[in-house]
C-alpha cells in the first residue's frame, strides 16, 4: 500500500470520528432526532474491510448492507457525508430524503443497501443480495456487517445455513464489540467466540480478529474477500472491537467499568495507526493537527450548512415511494368493467 | 379457452413468468424436486433448474428475506410459503423489510417480490392451519394484498403481481386449488386493483373475498328463489381497496352483507363497513350486517369447526336480516 494511501486511510477514520463527534452535538441541539447509534472506536473494522472490497465507484461497487449503526458504512461506500448529516436532519436532499433518518440510511447510487433497525435482519437480505449478483455473473458480492448480539437471532443461523449450501458470495461481518445495549456477551452468548458458530455448524469458512489495528484488519479482510469472490462461497469474518460511546444517546454505560473503558481507549485505531505512520515517517503529528483544521472547516462550511440549509420534504409528499408511483396499469389496474 | 384447475392456473403463470425472464425464480419449502405441496410448480424444477426452482430448508423468515434481497437487486422472485400460519414468520422480512424499504429509501430501491400463500379452513386442519389472517398484510402500508378467486384471476393476477414493482402478497385457499374455470389460451393480465361485481343485483349487496366470494354467490342463488335480487362484489384486493365500486353497489341497492372466513375483531368487514359509512351512510336502508368465524382458534373436533366458520347459509341469513325479512 502506498504512503499516500496509508494517509488517506488515516485521514479517513478521523473524518469518520469527527463526523460521529458532530453528529452528537447536532443531536443535543435537537437538530436530529430520534436513535442515534455512533460508531465511534469501530471505525478500524468498516474502513479496514471496505478498503479491501469495491467502493466509491458507483454502481459497480460491490453491495453493503448493515443495520442501525450505519453512518461510516454509508459512508466509506460511497454515499456523500453532506447528504448523511442532511438525511440526519430529515431533510429533503438527505439520501434517504428524509425518510428514512439516522438507521435507514440508504445511497442505491453507492449499492449501499441500508440501514436496518430489526437485529438481524439484514443477514437474509444480504444473502439475496448475493443471490442476485451470482445469478446475473455480476462478480460483485454482498457485505453484510452486524453485531454479536444480531447472531443470536434465527435469522443468523438460517441464513448462514441457505448461503452455504447455495454457494452464496455473501462476506459476513461480524463487530464483536462485546456488549448487545447492555448485555455483555457472555450472558447472551454460549458460545462468545463468534467465528466458531459457523466453521462445524454450517460448514462456512470464518475467522476471528483483532479489529482496532486497521492492518490486521485490512491483511484478514483482503483474505476473505478475495475467497468470497472467487470462490463464489460465504466467508464469516470477526473482529474483536468496542465502541467508545454509549450504544444509542440515551446510556449511561452503567454495565461497564471505566477501567475496561481505559483499557480500550488504549487501543483506539486512530491512535494505533497514527503512531505506526508517525514511526514510519509516513506522517508527522503536524499533518494530524491540519487535516483536523480542514476536516472541522468541511463540516462546519460544507456538511453542516448543507444539512441545515437543505428544504425538508413536501408536506404533499407525505404518501409518496410507499408504492410505485407510476405504475403500468395493465398489471395495476384499476380492473376495467 | 380451456377448462383449467386453480393450480394449474398457478403453475401456468410461473411457467410463462419464467420463460419470458430470466429474472423470475421461485422459492419455498417442497416446490422444486417434490412438486409442490400444491402442485403450483410441478414440472417447473425440470424445466427450469434448481438455480431458479429453489426448494429451500424450513426458514420462512430467512428465506423470505433473502427473496427480498434478491429483489433489490432486479430479481422477480415468487415465494410460496406452505400454509399463512407460517407466514407469521416471515412477518419481519414481509412487514418491516419489503413493506418499507421503497420508503424508508426516499424511492431509490424496490422490492418487487411476490409472496404466495394459502389462508383459509380446510377440513380439520385446527387452530395451527386455519388462519386465515388477511387483515394482518392489509394493515401494512406499502404491500399490495390480493385474494384471486378463481383460476381466472390466480393466474392473471401472479402475471402481474410478477410483473408490478411493489411487494405483492397473494392469498390463496386451501379449498380453492382444485376449483375450475374456463380460462383463455392465449396471454392474458387480471389487474391487481379493482374490486369486481360478479353477479348483478338490484335488492342487496353482498360483499366476499376469497373463499367468501363462493358463499355470497351460493346464498345469491337461494336469494333468488325467493325473489330476492342479490349484487355480489368480489374485492379481490384488499390493500388498496375499490371503495368506489362498492359505493356503487350500496347506492344501487341500499342494504349489505359483509361475509369473511376470519374473525370479525379489524377484520375485512370492520374495514369495509367504515368505508361504506363514510362514503354512502345515506344511501343505507338498514344497518349493514357482517358474517365472521366464530372468536375462538379454529377446533379441530369437526362439528366445532363447522360451528366456528361461516357458510352460504350464515351469508343467506344475514341477507335476509339485512332485508329485514328475519
Ligand atoms: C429484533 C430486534 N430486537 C431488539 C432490538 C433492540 N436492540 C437494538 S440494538 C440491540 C443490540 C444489538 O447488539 P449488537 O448486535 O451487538 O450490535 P451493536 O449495537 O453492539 O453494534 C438491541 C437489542 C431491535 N432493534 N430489533
Ligand atoms: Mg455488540
Amino acid at each position: 500500500m502506498s504512503d499516500a494511501d496509508k494517509k488517506r486511510l488515516l485521514r479517513e477514520m478521523i473524518f469518520y470520528r469527527r463526523f460521529e463527534d458532530r453528529t452528537f452535538e447536532a443531536y443535543m441541539e435537537r437538530k436530529i432526532g430520534g436513535f442515534l447509534h455512533l460508531y465511534s472506536g469501530q471505525e478500524a473494522v468498516c474502513t479496514g474491510v471496505l478498503e479491501m472490497a469495491n467502493v466509491g465507484k458507483g454502481k459497480e461497487n460491490d453491495y453493503v448492507i448493515t443495520g442501525y449503526r450505519d453512518h461510516i458504512h454509508a459512508i466509506k461506500t460511497g454515499a456523500a457525508p453532506r447528504e448523511v448529516m442532511a438525511e440526519l436532519y430529515g431533510k429533503e436532499t438527505g439520501s434517504s430524503k428524509g425518510r428514512g433518518g439516522s438507521m435507514h440510511i440508504f445511497d442505491a447510487s453507492q449499492n449501499f443497501m441500508g440501514g436496518y433497525a430489526l437485529v438481524g435482519q439484514p443477514f437474509p437480505l444480504a444473502a439475496g443480495l448475493a443471490m442476485g449478483c451470482k445469478h446475473k455473473g455480476t462478480n460483485q458480492i454482498a457485505i453484510c456487517f452486524l453485531g454479536d448480539g444480531a447472531n443470536n437471532q434465527g435469522t443468523f443461523h438460517e441464513t448462514m445455513n441457505m448461503a452455504a449450501i447455495w454457494n452464496l458470495p455473501v462476506l459476513f461481518v461480524c463487530e464483536n464489540n462485546g456488549y448487545a445495549i447492555g448485555t455483555h456477551i457472555d450472558r447472551s452468548t454460549a458460545q462468545p467466540d463468534q467465528y466458531k458458530r459457523v466453521d462445524t455448524a454450517y460448514n462456512m469458512k470464518s475467522s476471528q480478529h483483532d479489529g482496532m489495528d486497521i492492518d490486521n484488519v485490512m491483511e484478514a479482510a483482503k483474505t476473505a474477500v478475495d475467497y468470497v469472490r472467487n470462490e463464489q462461497k460465504p466467508y464469516f469474518i470477526e473482529f474483536m472491537t468496542y465502541r467508545f460511546r454509549g450504544h444509542s444517546m440515551s446510556d449511561a454505560k452503567g454495565y461497564r467499568t471505566k477501567e475496561e473503558e481505559a483499557e480500550w481507549e488504549k487501543r483506539d485505531p486512530i491512535k494505533i495507526y497514527s503512531k505506526k505512520l508517525i514511526e514510519a515517517g509516513v506522517i508527522k503529528q503536524a499533518d494530524i493537527k491540519a487535516w483536523e483544521k480542514e476536516i472541522d472547516d468541511e463540516m462546519e462550511n460544507d456538511i453542516i450548512k448543507f444539512a441545515e440549509e437543505s428544504p425538508e420534504p413536501k408536506l404533499e409528499e407525505l404518501t409518496r415511494y410507499v408504492l410505485d408511483d407510476n405504475p403500468d396499469p395493465r398489471w395495476i389496474g384499476p380492473l376495467q368493467k | 379457452m380451456a377448462e383449467t384447475a386453480y393450480w394449474e392456473a398457478i403453475r401456468r403463470a410461473h411457467d410463462e413468468e419464467m420463460a419470458r425472464d430470466p429474472m423470475v425464480i421461485a422459492m419455498g419449502e417442497d416446490i422444486g424436486v417434490a412438486g409442490g405441496t400444491y402442485k403450483a410448480t410441478s414440472g417447473l424444477f425440470d424445466k427450469y433448474g434448481e438455480k431458479r426452482i429453489i426448494d429451500c430448508p424450513i426458514s420462512e423468515n430467512s428465506y423470505t428475506g433473502i427473496g427480498i434481497g434478491a429483489s433489490m437487486v432486479g430479481m422477480r422472485p415468487v415465494i410460496e410459503i406452505m400454509s399463512i400460519n407460517f407466514a407469521l414468520l416471515a412477518l419481519d422480512t414481509i412487514v418491516n423489510a419489503a413493506a418499507k424499504i421503497r420508503y424508508m429509501s426516499g424511492g431509490q430501491i424496490e422490492c418487487p417480490i411476490v409472496m404466495r400463500t394459502p389462508g383459509g379452513t380446510a377440513h380439520q386442519l385446527a387452530a395451527q392451519h386455519s388462519a386465515r389472517l388477511a387483515r394482518m398484510f392489509m394493515s401494512t402500508s406499502g404491500l399490495r394484498v390480493v385474494t384471486p378467486r378463481g383460476p381466472l384471476d390466480a393466474y392473471g393476477m401472479l402475471k402481474s403481481a410478477i410483473r408490478s414493482n411493489d411487494p405483492v402478497v397473494i392469498i390463496e385457499h386451501e379449498q380453492m386449488y382444485n376449483l375450475k374455470e374456463d380460462i383463455p389460451d392465449e396471454e392474458f393480465f387480471r389487474p391487481l386493483e379493482g374490486a369486481e361485481v360478479i353477479r348483478e343485483g338490484s335488492d342487496i349487496t353482498l360483499i366476499g373475498y376469497n373463499y367468501s366470494v363462493h358463499l355470497c354467490m351460493q346464498a345469491a342463488e337461494r336469494l333468488a328463489k325467493d325473489g330476492i335480487s342479490a349484487e355480489v362484489v368480489d374485492l379481490r384486493s384488499l390493500k388498496p381497496i375499490d371503495r368506489e365500486t362498492i359505493r356503487k353497489s350500496v347506492e344501487k341497492t341500499h342494504k349489505v352483507v359483509v361475509a369473511e372466513e376470519d374473525e370479525a375483531p379489524v377484520g375485512v368487514g370492520s374495514e369495509i363497513i367504515t368505508g361504506i359509512m363514510e362514503d354512502c351512510f345515506f344511501a343505507l336502508d338498514s344497518q349493514p350486517v357482517r358474517i365472521h368465524a366464530a372468536d375462538v382458534p379454529v377446533p379441530y373436533n369437526a362439528k366445532l369447526e363447522k360451528a366456528a366458520i361461516p357458510n352460504a347459509d350464515d351469508v343467506y341469513q344475514g341477507a335476509l336480516k339485512a332485508m329485514g325479512k328475519i
